[in-house]
């Protein structure tokens, strides 16, 4: 296992280094003079050229990749000259507001998404297999900002239903004690249930939104797995050996149509978290999407820099992880490789 | 059908604590005051690199300054500073020395900062020192009032504090009183300065080192800044809030759902048309108050073609909708200028009354006249940062320029990129707006027009005569010879038009209607001290 | 009727849904091309004492906060959307396939080079990348169609390479080569064909996420530069409109572009269903 481990991250290495390469181009090419945004507003040339000196933008670019790279190595992703901290402690502490997010819109769209696949697969055809296309692909098809904003709009201005997009917390509760970082578990694990109250309504809306975009790849995933399952031999057999409908459908069809749908995930994890970006504007969540897209506005190198690292990182970890839970599921996965 | 799964009762009991802890925690609400922005401080320490506004209002609340400047009452009934009256902050009194090149402060000695240490002179001039020698903005700013050396700072004993003057400027005093000339705890900070970093701007950048009647409880640089009132604060009365939240919401509709809905207190971050809005539905308090010596404006580029003809210019001045843009992008939140170079509220805004008058046919002729019969292509760009107002604006300009034959891309600058570009002035025509602290309008033409060429001279404008008009203005104490220089230097503005002046912002701010004592300050930050919930 | 036709035919009827996509999708082609001359009024032309009518005989979809008839907008949105659409999804499949094809046929440095540029796109989330390819190079038409190509070339070099590998050894390939055809034209002419059915369906998909890509980038203010017409940035600035009440300023644009999306999605799951049966979902 360990030696699969190892290989996957091997092959996973160049990925990673073209990433930081294309970032670092990326962020360099970007308008915006950082230096003379942080001079203020009346800074002179000769103040903006020393601050870019202190800034280390003078030098040549394959310089300041080298500098980049060799910090980058000591765990050094620089510093964030929008919130003035060091951006990995900056992202030490906002990523866990977008991965909670990213999970429970995951989980709800599965929650929601895989019964709906399975059960148009167990009627291809009829009223119910049209409608729920219809539904999960409408979800898919408005921006996300958008399905955000008028789920605000409905559900908090209008009715009153849903808490003030204020964040992850309300004013009035302090945040437990960070074990994870995720609200939900560390108010369970440090017992306060009116907080970990309080984290679940602030969820709610930002994860209908997130979960609504990722409903309908699972949903036609799902289905298209089980018809191709439900079609196959060893379900015939287990047909007509007798066994109940319920247990043919799911001890038996739904954890081998599982199998594509898991490898799917992953994809649309990544997905989700680019889409986070958006939805952490609209509830003010203080997650790294926010995060990077302010200093993606102010010209501030270092976040987008590590922001982006920090994606492709979870995403090849995520790859393995799933290559790795495949291979749990799927017993014919262990014999071949 | 299936089993329910067992976890389905506690679930469910979950769901019910979910709902019903809705409404929760309504005590303390009264002493706490929740304030949403846009985007919050990026540093506590405002001598610090890049601090921007938000940086302004931490400061003003974290950090005493020597004096402060007086309360008046409109005819309205809302409330200002005065900036003719300064009153005692740290300094319990000051005398001028009977030459007038000196100002000699007497320091509370009562003050202490949040640590429990007394207020020294020494403190002060640390601080002054710092404000001089850092560099940048802070340095400008304290220049505007002839504070330029560390020299001129003296510490005659523990509670007093001289000033030397290097020349006699009226700004002087008002200058002590802007948010930069900030009283930092010199003891504290020096322990955390190093030999690279004498003033400790890394230490201060994230804490607080003040007096102020606010101490800061907790900074989470984009999401919250919480304040908490200290208690010991003996430079004025004892504020009525007990604890300030400054929330940072980033969706403009979503600030406004918040104040509709009661859950937000007090916001100056809408845009103008739900101001109006808001101000004509009643159900929430809407104060407003014209941005002293602050105007938006359509600048253009002196120095290179096309508009360095000045009947291009005057083309341009005699194009530009001033009521529509008025109407479509403001709403009406603001004062119409249509050229005025001087905002009401400041001297000499009565001299040239809406100068220019739209007139279509006299601009193309000029056009004809100045050789471009044909019109020309050109951008015209604008931070996007104000796109709310800007965007309307040039899309109406766009329209109107096109009828006189200039075609323009428009061009939206990402903030960053925005700064950049002021700078290099090579911008053909654009959209910008420059507001000062101090309420002289020599102060204004200072930074915009003269030939010092600060980064606010967007237009590249030289110009020998504006200049001598200017620092006459500065210095001049006989009261109609400085009438004189300011009509003087308005009317060459009107003459050469680097710059067209369409409108005065409106400092709007929204608030439930039991927010109590707001007052309108230069620095158009919120004072924590004067607020309270009834 | 062609047997393709007759198929054709079979699927859509077992499918309204899909029926109804396509129908959608001919109104959609229909309205690109003749939006703006049967539009009421100049999508540009502003008038300010018409600002921000709700929907009315005048102006059946509105105007906005400078007066701009929203139906005309509406229309004219509708050709470039679909520009962009087709213009960035056609740049990234011809790259795509062509790149993945080769890879797939020639194997060694061909692969490996294409198979590392690939991974390197698909470790950043899509969405950054493009926002950081747009605001690196500016928000211009040409390159906010460049980033949503470079983001979904991928997907076609994936799929390409791995049809033209699994058919690098079938017998007509054999057979061609044995006729005396070189390696570029068997691929070209014999292989590459084959790799496109299921490209074409991804591609239909694609379309629908190029526009929300477009909308996407334009709420964080990358989006096209005002005053084009464009679904997204109506979508984000009336957003702003929708908690004051002026909901037909977001809502028209945002139906538009949720019934192009959403038509895109449909006809890719029913081209599916037309090319595969076996995959028929």
């Amino acid at each position: 296992m360990s030696r699969i481990v190892a290989r996957r991250l091997m092959v996973a290495v160049p990925g990673l280094v073209g990433v930081v390469v294309v970032t670092f181009l990326l962020n360099r090419a970007l308008p915006g003079d950082p230096a003379a945004f942080f001079a203020g507003p009346a800074a002179t040339q000769q103040a903006i050229q020393e601050i870019r000196v202190k800034l280390g933008l003078d030098r040549s670019l394959p310089e300041q990749f080298a500098l980049y790279v060799r910090d980058l190595a000591r765990g050094d992703l620089g510093r964030s000259l929008t919130t003035g901290q060091p951006v990995a402690s900056d992202l030490f502490s906002r990523l866990p507001a977008s991965l909670e997010l990213t999970l429970c819109g995951l989980v709800l769209a599965l929650v929601v998404a895989v019964p709906l696949g399975v059960l148009s697969a167990t009627r291809p055809g009829s009223p119910f297999d049209h409608g729920a296309r219809v539904l999960t692909t409408a979800g898919v098809s408005l921006p996300i900002f958008f399905t955000g904003l008028v789920l605000v709009y409905v559900f908090y201005y209008l009715l009153g239903w849903a808490p003030p997009p204020l964040g992850r917390l309300d004013a009035f509760t302090t945040p437990p004690p960070r074990i994870t970082g995720f609200f939900l578990l560390d108010a369970a694990l440090a017992r306060q249930p009116t907080t970990l109250a309080a984290a679940a309504r602030q969820l709610a809306l930002p994860t209908v939104t997130l979960g609504f975009f990722a409903m309908a790849p699972i949903a036609r995933m799902t289905r298209a797995a089980m018809l191709g399952v439900l079609g196959s031999d060893f379900i015939r057999t287990a047909r007509a050996s007798g066994l109940a409908p319920r247990t043919v459908l799911l001890t038996y069809a739904l954890r081998n149509a599982l199998l594509p749908v898991v490898t799917l995930l992953g994809m649309i994890f990544s997905f989700l978290l680019g889409a986070n970006v958006l939805v952490e504007k609209v509830f003010a969540w203080p997650g790294i999407g926010s995060y990077a897209l302010e200093a993606l506005i102010a010209s501030d190198y270092a976040p987008v820099q590590g922001f982006v690292l920090t994606m492709a990182m979870l995403y090849v970890l995520l790859n393995l992880t799933i290559d790795l839970v495949y291979r749990l599921i799927d017993p014919r996965v262990r014999i071949e490789g | 059908m299936l089993r329910t799964p067992r976890m389905v009762g506690p679930l469910l009991s979950l769901l019910a604590t979910i709902i019903a802890t809705g409404g929760a925690a309504a005590q303390g609400r009264n002493e706490t005051l929740i304030v949403i922005v846009e985007s919050g401080p990026n540093t506590m320490d405002i001598h610090g690199v890049g601090a921007n506004r938000p940086a302004y209002q931490a400061s003003w609340n974290l950090y005493d300054r020597l004096m402060t400047y007086g309360v008046k009452t409109l005819a309205d009934g809302s409330k200002m500073y005065d900036y003719n009256v300064l009153k005692p902050e740290l300094a319990e009194s000051w005398t001028v020395a009977p030459d007038g090149m000196s100002v000699t402060f007497k320091l509370r000695r009562d003050a202490r900062f949040h640590d429990g240490t007394p207020v020294t002179a020494k403190d002060v001039k640390w601080s002054f020192d710092r404000a001089v020698t850092v560099g940048g903005f802070p340095t400008f700013q304290m220049k505007a009032g002839s504070l330029e050396k560390s020299e001129q700072f003296e510490t005659v004993d523990d509670s007093t504090f001289r000033v030397n003057l290097l020349r006699k400027d009226k700004l002087t005093m008002p200058d002590l009183g802007v948010p930069v000339p900030v009283v930092i705890n010199a003891e504290l900070a020096k322990k955390h300065a190093t030999a690279n970093d004498p003033w400790a701007m890394e230490w201060l950048k994230n804490n607080d080192a003040g007096s102020g009647a606010y101490r800061l409880e907790s900074w989470k640089p984009g999401q919250e800044t919480i304040y908490i009132r200290f208690d010991d604060w003996k430079s004025g009365p004892l504020p009525k809030l007990k604890r300030v939240i400054v929330r940072e919401v980033p969706s403009a509709g979503n600030r406004r759902a918040l104040l509709e809905r009661g859950d937000a207190d007090i916001s100056f971050d809408l845009p103008p048309k739900d101001f109006a809005e808001l101000a004509k539905a009643g159900k929430l308090q809407v104060t407003s108050h014209p941005v002293e010596n602050a105007f938006g404006y359509v600048g253009m580029n002196v120095k290179n073609a096309p508009f360095s003809t000045l009947k291009v210019r005057q083309a341009v001045a005699h194009a530009v909708p001033f009521e529509k843009m008025f109407s479509s992008a403001l709403f009406g939140r603001g004062v119409l200028l249509s050229g005025n170079p001087i905002a009401s509220h400041t001297y000499g805004h009565d001299f040239f009354p809406s100068p220019i008058k739209t007139d279509l046919t006299k601009a193309k002729a000029l056009m004809a006249e100045a050789g471009y019969a044909n019109g020309f292509d050109t951008t015209l760009s604008f931070d996007q940062g104000f796109a709310t107002i800007n965007e309307p604006m040039a899309v109406l300009l766009q329209e109107s320029l096109a009828q006189i034959g200039i075609r323009t891309t428009i061009n939206k600058v990402p903030g960053s990129n925005w700064r950049n570009l002021l700078l290099k002035k090579e911008m053909p025509i654009f959209l910008n707006a420059f507001g000062g602290w101090l309420n002289y309008p020599e102060y204004f033409f200072f930074w915009n027009l003269h030939g010092q060429n600060a980064v606010f001279n967007t237009s590249s404008y030289q110009n020998p005569e504006m200049d001598k008009l200017i620092d006459a203005a500065r210095f001049e104490t006989d009261s109609k010879k400085y009438a004189e220089d300011v009509r003087g230097f308005a009317k060459l503005m009107l003459a050469d038009i680097p710059r067209v002046a369409v409108y005065q912002p409106l400092l709007d701010i929204a608030m439930q209607k039991n927010v109590k004592g707001y007052q309108y300050w230069f620095h158009r930050q919120l004072d924590y001290r004067q607020l309270e919930k009834q | 009727m062609s047997a393709l036709a007759r198929h054709a035919w079979y699927v859509f009827g077992d499918n309204p849904v899909t029926a109804g996509a396509l129908g959608l999708f001919i109104a959609l082609v229909v309205l690109a091309v003749v939006g703006p001359m049967i539009a009421p009024y100049d999508p540009l032309a502003s008038d300010t004492t018409m600002a921000l009518q709700a929907p009315s005989r005048m102006h059946w979809f509105g105007t906005d906060q400078v007066g701009r008839d929203i139906l005309s907008r509406v229309l004219a949105a509708t050709r470039l959307d679909l520009m962009i659409s087709v213009a960035a999804v056609a740049l990234s499949f011809v790259v795509g396939s062509t790149a993945g094809a080769a890879a797939g046929f020639f194997g060694g440095w061909t692969d490996r080079l294409v198979t590392r540029v690939t991974d390197t796109i698909m470790a950043f989330p899509l969405f950054v990348l493009a926002m950081g390819i747009v605001a690196a190079l500016g928000n211009t038409l040409a390159n906010i169609v460049l980033a949503t190509a470079v983001i979904n070339v991928p997907f076609y070099a994936r799929m390409a390479r791995a049809e033209a590998n699994v058919r690098r050894e079938a017998g007509f390939v054999e057979a061609a080569r044995l006729a005396g055809n070189g390696s570029a034209r068997v691929l070209a002419v014999h292989v590459f064909p084959n790799c496109l059915p299921p490209m074409v369906v991804q591609a239909s998909l694609n379309l629908g996420w190029a526009i929300l890509n477009a909308a996407g980038l334009s709420f964080i203010g990358l989006g096209v530069r005002p005053p084009t017409p464009e679904w997204g940035i109506m979508v984000a600035e009336g957003a702003a409109f929708i908690v004051s009440g002026e909901w037909w300023i977001a809502l028209f644009p945002g139906v538009a572009l949720m019934l192009a999306v959403f038509c895109f999605n449909l006809l890719g799951d029913g081209l599916r269903d037309l090319i595969d049966p076996r995959r028929r979902t």
